[in-house]
């Protein structure tokens, strides 16, 4: 066991399946000499070689498809995608190629994107997005955002076992800031299991990412000042998601919140609020609620970019109003 | 002068050529291409009248005029080379050695099919020839031929991949990203554009200014040949020779096939844009016409050859059109398996 960023338990997973796995590589951009935009591979180009940690040409769909391809014949390639923003560029590679390929060929497409996302970091609007929700609504892709540095190591090693394409959203916020325990051994986080960050009896969170820090902080001023008893669930996987662990919660509670930083339309958390309103319909003693950005292209202005964030105090006042409800 | 050639299944005949490593061609070799590209011309003449018939559903693409080029470039492959073909590259199918009867199931979106009824016509992988048929969006499939070849490079196979794409299809941003990274990192990638003069309606003064589509490989600092797409013998040594360079690790040669597109973008398109003085001047350079002039003036190709060819591929496919018909479509609840791999 040790205590390790968010940042490095990334890089101890991947080091280590690249360890275990010589057809494990990876492409993308500024990763091999340079280390990567955020050092998340720095070392690596030294210790591997430039047969494994390939600095590849400014070219989204080319990396996209070119993994896509590599996976195709066999390799297992890590693909980054310098900021999730850019990943509209190779947009058609994932959709098209890599989500279709088991459906119509039954051949597997071992492959993983990286994919440096989310806002509060005053990245404006190409250096901020959470894309997930594109990508949860393609079947054939599986999605994946940790966010405490134990998930971040076990999901990375799960990705890249994973016979299919698995998108991991690795939070860019999150990075330095947080901190855990992480085994310096080998261990997986199955891919599709949520959990269970804090128990509680009155209100379930559905959540990811960044936000679980956010709903945990909501949980203990709602604990400490109110009394109210918060439950905080961790999805963990977006794709395939763990719905027994969320109706399983609604059930004991009956009031749940879902939130995401993704913006609030078509993010995922109506999805979850569907499956909700039709498998526990009889439990819930309150609407399901959810909590998201606003409707807008990530602003970057520091005021602008705090009102289109979810934010502690928005869920705590969420949180309050089911607690009266 | 052999009476006949005793032909074997066309994947015996793509594993064992002997003269594969040879730049010309041997009278046994022009007349196994000969072979496939009549195969391929009588085959793509019965997915027509299929269509026309309501038996295929959807749509149906020819290669009409493209047979040379399919047929002549596949032909210089080894069993543990890639081919990516396009829609008007069945030929090629055949060449790598794909059976007469898994082309048309397929056409037939069968159960037993080789994609299973989820995809039809070319659109089908077969790893075990290493055909990975493409997809509806044009020049998608060349990054992930590239990054077929990247693997190749990186496991040290010397296998090569070789895949084709349209004069419209050249303008189209993968195509562009995919030179720009096999011709940096050396791929073994034969790319071979297939100017047959239009893109759907467009003619080709409509997509590019430049005179020679190959001028765009000096954009990317690679070899890039303007050939004649009629002439198997032109297709099979330029061909040839970028599949050599590619083995030998020296990476990425653009080729661009100069044909005509002799039928319309699909069979529903009756292409009334086409000049007509256009379709009279390239018919007279048919590449079925030419091989069959070139091999009986050097009298390779006798009347009995050439009707003992004509017998077995017409009986060929009227067998698997047979086999098809009667083969039922997969179960309807087969839509809602296979997403993911287990």
């Amino acid at each position: 066991m040790a205590v390790v960023s968010y940042i490095d338990a990334i890089s101890m997973g991947l080091w280590e399946e690249m360890e275990r796995d010589s057809s494990v590589f990876l492409l993308g951009e500024d990763i091999g000499e340079y280390g990567g935009a955020f050092k998340v591979t720095k070392g690596f180009l030294n210790h591997f070689g430039s047969d494994r940690v390939i600095d590849s040409v400014l070219a989204e769909s080319a990396i996209l498809g070119a993994a896509t391809g590599a996976a195709l014949v066999g390799m297992k390639p890590v693909a980054e995608m310098q900021f999730a923003d850019f990943v509209t560029c190779g947009f058609n590679q994932l959709v098209s190629n890599s989500a279709t390929m088991h459906y119509r060929w039954n051949l597997p497409v071992p492959m993983v994107v990286r994919l440096p996302s989310g806002a509060g970091i005053h990245g404006g609007p190409f250096h901020s997005r959470n894309p997930e929700a594109w990508f949860f609504h393609q079947p054939g892709l599986k999605l994946v955002a940790p966010s405490t540095p134990y998930d971040a190591k076990g999901l990375i090693k799960a990705a890249i076992r994973d016979p299919n394409p698995v998108l991991y959203f690795e939070h860019k916020r999150l990075y330095r800031h947080i901190k855990g325990e992480v085994p310096n051994d080998d261990f997986v986080v199955e891919i599709g299991k949520g959990d269970i960050k804090r128990n509680g009896r009155d209100i379930s969170v559905v959540t990811y990412g960044s936000v679980v820090h956010a709903a945990l902080e909501a949980a203990d001023i709602l604990e400490k000042q109110d009394g109210v008893s918060v439950e905080v669930l961790d999805l963990r996987s977006l794709m395939p998601f763990d719905k027994e662990l969320i109706l399983t919660s609604v059930r004991k509670t009956g009031k749940v919140l879902i939130a995401h930083e993704d913006t609030i339309t078509g993010g995922i958390g109506g999805e979850i609020a569907a499956l909700i309103a039709e498998f526990a319909f009889q439990s819930l003693d309150a609407p399901i609620k959810r909590v998201g950005a606003i409707d807008t292209p990530t602003p970057f202005a520091p005021t602008l970019e705090e009102f289109f964030l979810p934010t502690k105090e928005k869920i705590v006042t969420a949180l309050r109003g089911l607690a009266a409800f | 002068m052999p009476a006949s050639i005793k032909l074997k299944s066309a994947r015996v005949v793509a594993a064992h050529r002997p003269n594969a490593g040879k730049q010309h061609l041997s009278h046994d070799e022009l007349l196994q291409i000969y072979y496939f590209m009549r195969l391929t011309r009588e085959f793509e003449e019965s997915i027509i009248t299929l269509y026309r018939q309501g038996k295929i559903i959807g749509g149906a693409f020819s290669g009409n005029g493209n047979e040379a080029t399919a047929v002549g470039s596949a032909f210089c492959l080894k069993i543990e080379d890639y081919l990516f073909p396009m829609h008007r590259d069945l030929g090629a199918h055949f060449v790598k050695g794909q059976t007469v009867r898994n082309l048309m199931l397929q056409h037939l979106g069968r159960g037993n099919s080789p994609a299973r009824g989820r995809d039809g016509t070319g659109h089908y992988a077969d790893s075990s020839l290493r055909i990975y048929g493409n997809i509806s969006h044009l020049a998608a499939m060349i990054p992930v031929a590239t990054g077929v070849a990247l693997a190749s490079k990186l496991r040290k196979e010397k296998s090569v991949v070789m895949t084709y794409i349209g004069d419209g299809g050249s303008n189209v941003g993968d195509f562009h990203e995919s030179l720009a990274m096999c011709s940096v990192m050396k791929l073994p990638l034969v790319l071979i554009v297939e100017n047959n003069q239009y893109a759907y309606s467009t003619p080709i003064a409509k997509q590019f200014i430049v005179e020679k589509i190959s001028d765009r490989a000096i954009g990317y600092g690679i070899p890039g040949f303007t050939i004649d797409g009629t002439d198997v013998d032109e297709v099979y040594a330029v061909s040839k020779q970028a599949v050599d360079r590619a083995r030998r690790g020296d990476g990425p040669t653009l080729i661009e096939s100069v044909t005509m597109r002799m039928h319309g973008h699909s069979v529903n398109d009756g292409a009334e844009y086409v000049p007509k003085k256009l379709l009279d001047k390239w018919k007279k350079k048919d590449p079925l016409l030419k091989i069959e002039k070139q091999l009986e003036d050097k009298k390779i190709l006798s009347r009995v050859i050439k009707s003992d060819y004509e017998r077995k591929i017409s009986e060929e496919i009227q067998e698997a059109i047979q086999f098809a018909l009667e083969s039922p479509y997969p179960p309807a609840g087969d839509a809602a398996v296979g997403v993911f791999a287990e």
